[in-house]
């Protein structure tokens, strides 16, 4: 089994409310200087044949239309 | 006109919507497991939480033994209504173009509002939703908008969720599959205060007349 993470996240241009709250609540924590904060979802997955994690990032960890997705292999396989 | 109504788990609407279809014909309720449409005439995917709504609203009941049976029957040219969470299973499933993201302003909101629908006819029907803001590509909409497809809007300075184009219902190229956000089968009824989300399904049940 390979083990990888899918991080997703909202497309470039989309407005991100989530980001923009956490953005706006860190001056008040006292975090200046932080901009384009965006929030996106992380998965974490054992497969069989990490050739097909592309194919079930578009049918359903991702929504292409709305988000972009990185698959990052875990075990070292390149 | 017999119409099916899908039940997920986690649906929460699908008795109102049994409810109103019954107004209009005969009415049952399509368990999410089935796969057998042959009996009804039309199909309504109800609001509520589908699956928990995990990962994303609607992206996991699109992978459902009655959506694929639901997908086949749209293909068909079979009249289909997706109402809330229903509208964001028909877009996930692709039956209708768009997404559905949270609302702008991160709220959930439950309020009767005003639709205008494409005759300008102002509709009054209750909305509740978190997750309801319209998208699509800025080309998709012209599109849309060009087609005809775009079926019901807020009424001006009603978009309670920052939706393109205060677009709040929007109907397949074809025209048989419609979804919207706001709930139609919450007013039909004098006593909650309207009776025109019938009128959303006296519209569905001739798009498939039509079809």
């Amino acid at each position: 089994m390979t083990r990888a993470r899918v991080l997703i996240r909202p497309k470039e241009g989309i407005l991100d409310p989530q980001g923009k709250a956490v953005e706006r609540a860190l001056p008040a924590l006292g975090f200046e200087g932080i901009e384009h904060v965006r929030v996106g979802r992380m998965v974490e997955l054992e497969v069989e044949d990490p050739e097909r994690i592309g194919e079930l990032c578009e049918k359903l960890l991702a929504n292409p239309l709305i988000e972009d997705y990185e698959i990052e292999r875990l075990d070292g396989a390149a | 006109m017999r119409w099916g109504v899908l039940q997920f788990p986690g649906s929460c609407d699908e008795r109102d919507a049994l409810k109103a279809c019954s107004l209009l014909g005969e009415a049952r309720l399509v368990w999410h497991e089935e796969r057998d449409l042959g009996d009804v005439d039309a199909v309504v995917v109800p609001g509520g939480f589908s699956y928990g709504d995990y990962l994303r609203a609607g992206a996991i009941a699109r992978f459902s033994a009655a959506m694929e049976a639901v997908a086949a029957f749209a293909q068909a040219g079979g009249p289909v209504l997706g109402i809330c969470n229903g509208f964001q299973v028909l877009c996930e499933a692709g039956l209708l173009p768009g997404a559905l993201l949270l609302n702008e302003d991160l709220r959930f909101h439950c309020r009767q509002l005003e639709l205008i629908d494409d005759d300008g006819e102002r509709l009054s029907i209750p909305a509740k939703h978190g997750e309801g803001r319209y998208y699509a590509p800025e080309d998709v909409l012209d599109e849309l908008e060009a087609n005809g497809q775009v079926a019901y809007r807020y009424a001006p300075g009603q978009n309670p969720n920052g939706s393109a184009r205060d677009i709040a219902g929007v109907r397949s190229r074809a025209g048989n599959v419609l979804g919207l956000m706001p709930h139609p089968e919450h007013a039909v009824d004098p006593l909650t205060g309207s009776t025109d989300g019938l009128k959303v399904f006296e519209a569905v049940a001739a798009a498939g007349a039509r079809a």
